[in-house]
């Protein structure tokens, strides 16, 4: 098991965003986190990298409970996070950027460099030292998942990575993600896109109004059509 | 005046600059990353001129000894710094950001007595740079040798720092945390570290800074304000964590001064100026200028705006009259318990009007957003308006307390017009100058406010002479004024203005005025103020300078967020609190400032709401959902 997270609570002030929520993330696989927008995704992303503090549940993240851990050390471990509003470094070159990111390599996790990460984004390559505030929402969003794997983590969360991007990107990040499962990774998005998230994932989980709804692989999903339309459906 | 002479001000203002561009890096470089205001940088420089001239006493007065020292200097202030970072402010940083402030404000208040102890209240004068003690002639012109040492050491500085920021990984991660820490942690980055070793060399280029000086400036105790003024100066005018704005920002001061004593009196258009008198507060002058141009300095940027944090406060209740009214009448009472106790009689009406002062700066720290770091100019200016309205004008005492808000109302009127144009720390800093130019103006008035003097013979007439009579007047006054505030708060005015506060654009959209309101509160809490300045001048016979000071200012400031900034009644607590406080160690040791920055931590590290929020917290507590 990769990632297991059970019975998390997590609070905004009073409001109770997440009630018990429980799932897991196997090795090398794809896990959708699926709901709504508010539905409590993200939530759930930040409170597993520990920058939201779960108020009560077990994280663990291969082998080690993180839960209640400061961010970085949750990070050293080799758990990435990618935000969902990519919070690039608009004054640091796309060098820097990934320099920010940069971990020891870390064994049992593919070890990224720049010019590997250039393989995998061409795009960045050629603008190596521009500033992150000068490009666009999709370079962006490429130079957050890249300077998340300058730590070459052992599984990345992903916050909505198709949010917002045009359709050729789109299918360029889906190109991506499969990448990264191909290259051993396991890898956690959340997204309210079932379409994106059919091209790249295994399995899903569903979550509305901060509980789990659904989970099970995706052929399930397809075929379960009343959980969609109840938990998905706009 | 001359080329030449004009010349060699300038060879001397840009030496002054360099210590100055020092001092405000470390500050920029420390609030970029940490976002904490570090009033006690200008402390750091003092103690790196007093650490200096120490180590050059015991190295001896050779070059190695006095450039030893200076490399000593640097390296045990930066130390302290990295110390005062991971014994105090690491504690606190999800704490609001004015409790950080006042955390290094009592960190102040501690180095003072530190200094005091070891070094004595004596100016300490330390020696010439062996090597390099004798002057150049520059066109007829005697400069010291050190004084080019000096303007060639600033730059260097600046490309060491801007090589440091720009061409390593810790400058990486420094800009990176700048804009966003929490995502620099996310990413697996140890922030504390990186913290520490932020404040590390930040108070390394303070104490640089101050150790540089050791030949030109004597070591002296009133170093920490008068270099922490000129440093937040220099820092807003270049743009908050700018280091070349900084820079820039520091040598257009350093000249400007220079040049107005050079130009010394001329005659403009048949008009006396005194250009050297000017020099005091031409850099708040430029400050002024520069923000109303540009709000975020020369070289600044507008502040990334801060995440919210989602949290939930909870309006406070408004305090009923009818609870609050035998409170009064018993603390009216008091005279009668004690009747022989005078010294109880002062502290009592000092406390009245501490209070008013500090509610009065509250409603603009609270429910409008806009910290002041200057609001003894309002205090101060009511008191001269009163103590002048009288003495000169012959005018009644009962007149001239009733007049002089108006005078203080209508200073906050012109200053706020500035002040409500900025947010955030620009605004307390534009605050702060608005109050340096104040005290200076007070201080160099002499024909009309005694100057350092002050005003003496300001007493109250026959009927008030009585200490209790004149407690009981302050005692109705104050609290009418505290009740006036309060009910303000919870008018219609009120909520606009805490809407203001929490959303600026949600309330513009509503239709409200945010900027216009926020001015009205400014001169609303001026007027308040004054009210108090008046009524302390006639408590005490005599006025001086010290009512419109950067000192009384952050008395105030202190009282408001010892008490509590989210509370109503925390501004009392906070005044009767202070004051009781600063009394009783002022009398019993020469050392009460320590001991006063000791209690200050304690509380500040123990209830981050504030004395009134932590005790509401603890009473929530004991008593869960009563």
């Amino acid at each position: 098991m990769m990632l297991h997270v059970e019975g998390l609570h997590s609070y905004y002030g009073r409001a109770h965003i997440l009630a018990d929520v429980t799932l897991e993330a196997r090795e090398g696989e794809v896990l959708a986190l699926l709901g709504r927008n508010g539905a409590g995704k993200s939530t759930t992303l930040k409170s597993v990298i520990g920058l939201v503090r779960p108020s009560a549940g077990a994280i663990t993240f291969a082998g080690a409970r993180i839960e209640g851990l400061s961010p970085f050390r949750i990070a050293r471990l080799g758990l990435g996070f990618v935000p969902e509003d990519r919070r690039i470094f608009t004054d640091l070159s796309v060098m820097e950027n990934l320099e920010v990111g940069r971990q020891a390599p870390r064994g049992g996790a593919p070890t990224w460099t720049p010019d590997r990460l250039f393989e995998l984004f061409p795009n960045l390559g050629r603008m190596r030292d521009r500033p992150g505030g000068r490009m666009s929402g999709g370079e962006q969003q490429m130079l957050t998942i890249a300077r998340t794997l300058m730590g070459n983590p052992r599984c990345v969360l992903l916050d909505e990575p198709s949010e917002g991007l045009a359709p050729l990107i789109v299918e360029q990040m889906a190109k991506t993600i499969r990448t990264l499962k191909a290259e051993g990774l396991s890898v956690v998005l959340s997204e309210q896109n079932l379409h994106f998230s059919a091209m790249v994932a295994d399995r899903a989980v569903i979550i509305e109004k901060g509980r789990v709804r659904f989970t099970g692989t995706m052929d399930e999903l397809r075929a379960d059509e009343q959980a969609r339309t109840q938990y998905l459906s706009v | 005046m001359s080329f030449a002479s004009i010349l060699a001000q300038l060879l001397n203002g840009l030496a002054g600059a360099s210590s100055l561009f020092m001092v405000a890096a470390g500050l920029s470089l420390i609030f970029g990353v940490t976002r904490v205001v570090n009033f006690a940088h200008g402390s750091l420089y003092m103690l790196g001129l007093y650490v200096a001239y120490s180590t050059v006493e015991f190295l001896g007065r050779t070059p190695l000894g006095f450039w030893g020292a200076i490399v000593v200097a640097t390296i045990v202030i930066g130390a302290l710094g990295a110390l005062i970072e991971i014994a105090i402010l690491r504690r606190i940083y999800r704490a609001p950001e004015l409790f950080q402030l006042l955390a290094t404000f009592a960190v102040v208040l501690v180095i003072k007595d530190v200094a005091l102890a070891i070094w004595g209240a004596e100016e300490l004068v330390g020696p010439r740079a062996p090597g390099l003690s004798r002057t150049v002639e520059i066109m007829g012109r005697r400069v010291p040798q050190y004084d080019l040492a000096l303007i060639v050491i600033a730059p260097l500085l600046l490309l060491g720092l801007w090589l440091a920021l720009t061409r390593t990984r810790w400058g990486a991660l420094v800009r990176a945390a700048t804009q966003d820490r929490e995502m620099v942690g996310a990413l697996g980055v140890d922030e504390r570290k990186l913290f520490t070793g932020v404040f590390f060399v930040g108070a390394a280029l303070a104490g640089l800074g101050g150790a540089l000086q050791l030949p030109r400036e004597p070591a002296n105790l009133g170093l920490d304000l008068a270099v922490i003024a000129d440093a937040f100066v220099v820092t807003v005018v270049g743009g908050l964590g700018s280091i070349p704005g900084a820079f820039i920002a520091a040598i257009l001061i350093g000249v400007v001064k220079a040049f107005c004593i050079a130009l010394g009196t001329q005659s403009v258009l048949g008009l006396e100026i005194s250009f050297s008198k000017l020099t005091l507060v031409v850099e708040f002058l430029v400050m002024a200028i520069v923000l109303v141009v540009r709000p975020y300095g020369l070289l600044g940027r507008p502040p990334a705006q801060q995440r919210a944090v989602g949290e939930i406060t909870t309006l406070p209740n408004m305090p009923d009259w009818r609870r609050w009214l035998p409170f009064v009448a018993l603390l009216a009472l008091i005279p009668f318990a004690a009747p022989d106790d005078r010294y109880l009689l002062v502290l009592l009406t000092d406390i009245a009007i501490l209070s008013l002062f500090a509610v009065s700066l509250h409603v603009l720290m609270g429910p409008s957003g806009m910290v002041s770091f200057g609001h003894a100019a309002y205090f101060g200016v009511a008191a001269y308006a009163a103590a002048i309205l009288m003495r000169k004008v012959q005018l009644p005492m009962e007149v001239a307390v009733a007049v002089a808000p108006f005078v203080a109302g209508a200073v906050a009127l012109v200053y706020g017009w500035f002040c409500v144009r900025l947010s955030g720390v620009y605004l307390a800093m534009l605050t702060l100058a608005f109050a340096q130019i104040t005290w200076s103006v007070i201080f160099q008035w002499d024909s009309l406010t005694g100057g350092s003097n002050g005003l003496t013979g300001v007493w109250p007439p026959a009927w008030l002479a009585d200490k209790r009579v004149y407690f009981w007047l302050t005692l109705v006054l104050c609290a009418l004024g505290i009740g006036l505030l309060w009910r303000m708060l919870f008018s219609p005015f009120g909520y606009a203005l805490r809407a203001g506060r929490d959303s600026p654009l949600r309330a513009e959209a509503i239709g409200i005025d945010v900027r216009r309101l926020q001015w009205f509160a400014f001169a609303l809490a001026g007027a308040f103020a004054g009210l108090g300045g008046a009524l302390f001048a006639f408590s005490k016979g005599s006025i001086s300078p010290e009512l419109a000071s950067i000192a009384q200012s952050t008395d105030a400031l202190v009282m408001v967020l010892l008490g509590g900034v989210e509370t109503i009644t925390g501004p009392i607590a906070g005044a009767a609190i202070f004051t009781w406080l600063k009394d009783e160690l002022a009398r019993r040791t020469e050392y009460w400032r320590s001991v006063f920055g000791l209690v200050i931590l304690a509380l500040v590290l123990l209830f981050p709401q504030g004395v009134v929020g932590g005790l509401a917290m603890l009473w929530r507590r004991v008593r869960p959902a009563s």
